[in-house]
């Protein structure tokens, strides 16, 4: 019964976003109140029976209820129930429920958390997010049904959810994911908003601003949970692959990381107003795009869901409705853009403008190189995949005049910088401080890892370094020209902390790549209880081996003790579990975290044919991996950052100026 | 706004369907059957396995031609340990394996202490491993990467190649209508 009720309400969301994508925007047209004020109503509807549809789903997996087929196919009795909670969104249909739910969530927030609207705009807004919305729940209806059920072999027990995602940062990781593409749409549609009412002063960028922070933030963490995901949860210590899908969520990210800074440019000098547009129809494009690529089967991808053509042709179709739509409309409506201030050379506005140049080409990087072997199979021209190599190769030389001039930014001014000359001793102060840190970094880093210097971890460690001396060296700079250090801080604007604190993420993640890259050293061995090994300063001691009963798995776990200079720093219990449902076998690794270095084991196979002194040998993997939590702990600064900048007073004020 | 300028923003929509035309023409040619990204062509599709010999992955010293891998119907599964998809498929090899089905491995430009250790982790779907660190049976074979899954017939005739991660789906749908006696 529950799952039809949750079928039932999501085909009850279908009328109900058709109405909200046409009356609203009827309204506007046409000037009726009334129709615009349906809009907020017809959201805050789809996004209830969504709710409820969601929690049927929801139900049925922690029910067990393996007459779903859904259910039999990605769960199991045994699995915890925060598993069986994660498995409503660990396969296509659910996530896809999920998707449009999120979608739902975030029109519902457009619809009441932006009363100051003017009414027109609103609904316009509305209604682009309801044809979204139509899209994905015709799509969920005709081709992904997650309540479909199993009526006639029944079947005892579930397949059990894929071993490699029982695990808590895959609960997180897709959601995170979903809520930032997601969020894209809500910029989409302001933009189309704009473009349709022919009203593209910087005013829609004022109200995108803050929609955009959060989508990029979450879209940020979702990327970084991912990336730790792989990490720890692989066994083999890496944290990006480059794989398409990766990419596919790598292009949004870039697309909105230029629209975070193209719209801040709009807004505030109302230049580059026609590119902001168009980049605002991209990174959602971009998340579409993505999802396309994710679940048509048109590539090969660890990633990829079990793939069905038609669904591919349907997501097509709507992918040429809503990106090609919205790029004609816009190459239509963009000569009535008129950006109105000029800037000189020495300008934040030049400053923002090649941010936006080097990420545009970083997008292209990732876009030719993800869809290029796809282009070249399509028209017979052979078969090639583009590794990371090619990537890599394209990435540095970008990331490192962006470290540059990241550093440089916080001290341009709007249109033009006359009092640049009082900047230089602070500029000089930080690359001091930077060519400093370098040099004993760089040594100290050779002499603790592999006694040779590497002239790339010193320019690693010169340009993060310089990007972090110079943000925080222009905070203190900004603070102290107020009447007092104290007084000054709190003078600063949200926003302005936001960026500060986003800028000193990027410079912590350029650090943790840079040096991790360069710096981990891995060691295969065999041991048997009671042997040791060395890696770098560390030295491992096996000292037992036992076995336990997980859930739905058996589990051999190995004790290491590790000691640095005979003092003792960690105890460290890898893991291998052994999957009843999948028979799968997979590797829990076992780490040490730390800010400069992570301890990391893995433990390997028994070897038998190694017992030698009665007690049985093991493979073990031991890594040492400098820095690598920094590529982390940046992005959560990044995210941190973006988000602040949202709770800015100027935002606020003007809600309530209008209300 | 110059002519030229108004052209000019048109250029998006154009790249966007240039690229839909593509991706509609795969889609197309993935429906009728035409390609499959798992599946491509194979030019040894109905010819027997190129000349090779090989040592074995456990053992060093035995050299493997391709007649020692006539005799039933069998895959060849091409692995390597650094193929973040053979981890995934390692699975369902092994519940292949129990089914009774033959499955010779080629662990590809692999390392040879590092292969047995994750056969003794994961568990060992192989009747035997051909250890081709070079790569050189792969270059011969047309190996795009791994994994890649070649169907071999009784007489050691190659009749599918897959690529990519070998599942159920690919099993019932592919493999099993060829019709060979497993």
């Amino acid at each position: 019964m529950i799952p039809e009720i949750g079928h039932f309400a999501l085909l009850l969301c279908l009328p109900i976003a058709i109405f909200l994508a046409c009356l609203p925007l009827l309204g506007a047209q046409t000037d009726r109140v009334l129709f615009m004020r349906a809009g907020p109503l017809l959201a805050l509807g789809q996004w209830l029976f969504l709710l409820v549809s969601f929690i049927c789903l929801t139900i049925a997996f922690l029910s067990d209820d393996f007459t779903v087929k859904l259910v039999t196919m990605h769960s199991n009795s045994a699995l915890p129930w925060y598993f069986k909670f994660s498995a409503v969104w660990g396969n296509h249909e659910g996530s896809l429920l999920l998707w449009v739910f999120i979608l739902a969530s975030w029109t519902l927030a457009v619809a009441f958390a932006s009363q100051s609207l003017p009414m027109d705009m609103r609904a316009r807004v509305l209604s682009v997010l309801g044809m979204i919305s139509i899209g994905f729940i015709l799509f969920i209806i005709f081709t992904s049904n997650p309540f479909e059920r199993l009526l006639l072999n029944l079947v005892s027990d579930g397949n059990d959810l894929n071993p490699l995602l029982q695990d808590i940062g895959l609960i997180m990781h897709p959601p995170m994911l979903y809520v930032g593409y997601v969020g894209f749409s809500v910029a989409f549609a302001f933009a189309i908003a704009a473009l349709i009412s022919g009203n593209l002063d910087a005013a829609w960028a004022r109200w995108s601003r803050p929609w955009t922070n959060v989508a990029w933030a979450f879209l940020t963490v979702g990327i970084a949970l991912g990336s730790w995901w792989a990490y720890y949860e692989l066994g083999w210590g890496g944290w990006w692959f480059w794989d398409p899908v990766e990419n596919a969520s790598l292009m949004p990210w870039l697309a909105g990381t230029a629209l975070v800074h193209s719209l801040a440019a709009t807004e505030k000098r109302g230049v580059f107003r026609s590119w902001t547009v168009l980049l605002a129809l991209l990174a959602f494009s971009l998340s579409l795009l993505g999802t396309f690529l994710v679940r048509s089967g048109i590539l090969v991808s660890v990633h990829a869901f079990a793939s069905d053509p038609t669904r591919g042709l349907f997501i097509l179709a709507f992918l040429v409705l809503v990106v090609g739509g919205s790029l004609l409309l816009y190459a239509i409506k963009a000569p009535a853009i008129r950006s109105a201030a000029k800037f000189s050379l020495l300008s934040r506005e030049t400053f923002l403008l090649l941010n936006n140049i080097i990420l545009a080409i970083a997008l292209a990087v990732v876009l030719l190189g993800t869809l290029f072997p796809l282009i070249s199979s399509a028209l017979d021209l052979g078969s090639y995949s583009v590794g990371p190599p090619y990537f890599n190769a394209m990435f540095v030389p970008l990331a490192l005049p962006m470290l540059v001039l990241m550093g440089f930014a916080p001290f341009i001014n709007w249109k033009r910088s006359t009092k640049i000359i009082q900047a230089v001793p602070i500029w000089l102060c930080s690359v001091a401080i930077a060519l400093l840190t370098a040099i004993f970094g760089a040594l100290a880093l050779a002499k603790q890892y592999d006694q040779s210097f590497h002239f790339m971890a010193f320019v690693t460690i010169l340009l993060s370094t310089w990007l972090l001396a110079a943000t925080l060296l222009h905070l203190w700079s900004k603070a102290k020209n107020q009447q007092g250090f104290s007084a000054g801080i709190k003078k600063l604007s949200i926003s302005y902390w936001g960026m500060v604190i986003a800028h000193s993420g990027i410079a912590i993640t350029a650090l943790g790549i840079g040096l991790t890259s360069i710096y981990a050293q891995q060691k295969d061995v065999r041991m048997v209880v009671g042997d040791e090994v060395s890696v770098s300063a560390y030295r491992y001691q096996l000292t037992s081996i036992d076995t336990f009963e997980g859930p739905n798995y058996s589990g051999t776990r190995g004790n290491i003790s590790v000691y640095k200079n005979d003092a003792f720093v960690a105890t460290l219990q890898p893991e291998k579990r052994f999957y009843y449902a999948a028979r799968n076998v997979m590797t829990e690794a076992a780490i040490d975290a730390g800010l400069t270095r992570d301890l990391y084991v893995a433990l390997g196979e028994y070897l038998e044919e190694g017992a030698d002194s009665g007690e049985g040998a093991w493979a073990v993997r031991v890594h040492v991996k400098p820095f690598v939590r920094c590529i982390w702990l940046g992005a959560i600064f990044m995210a941190a950052g973006g988000l602040l900048a949202v709770f800015d007073k100027r935002y606020r004020q003007r809600d309530t100026a209008n209300v | 706004m110059s002519k030229t300028a108004r052209v000019k923003l048109f250029i998006p929509v154009l790249v966007f369907v240039v690229l839909s035309a593509v991706f509609f023409h795969l889609e197309n040619r993935i429906i009728t059957g035409d390609y499959d990204p798992s599946t491509l062509p194979s030019a040894l599709v109905g010819k027997s396995l190129p000349e090779f010999s090989l040592t074995t992955l456990a053992d060093a010293n035995t050299e493997i031609t391709a007649i020692d891998l006539n005799g039933r119907p069998a895959l060849l599964n091409v692995w390597a340990t650094w193929c973040v998809s053979c981890r995934v498929e390692h699975g369902y090899l092994n519940s292949l394996a129990d089914k009774g089905v033959t499955i010779f491995g080629l662990n590809y430009k692999d390392d040879r202490e590092q292969a047995t250790r994750w056969l003794s982790r994961l568990g060992n779907p192989y009747k035997l491993n051909l250890f081709d660190v070079d790569g050189k049976l792969g270059l011969n074979m047309g190996v795009y990467g791994a994994p890649e899954t070649y169907v071999l017939d009784a007489q050691g005739i190659i009749r599918y190649r897959h690529v990519g991660v070998m599942d159920a789906k690919v099993w019932r749908s592919r493999v099993l209508p060829l019709g060979l006696d497993w």
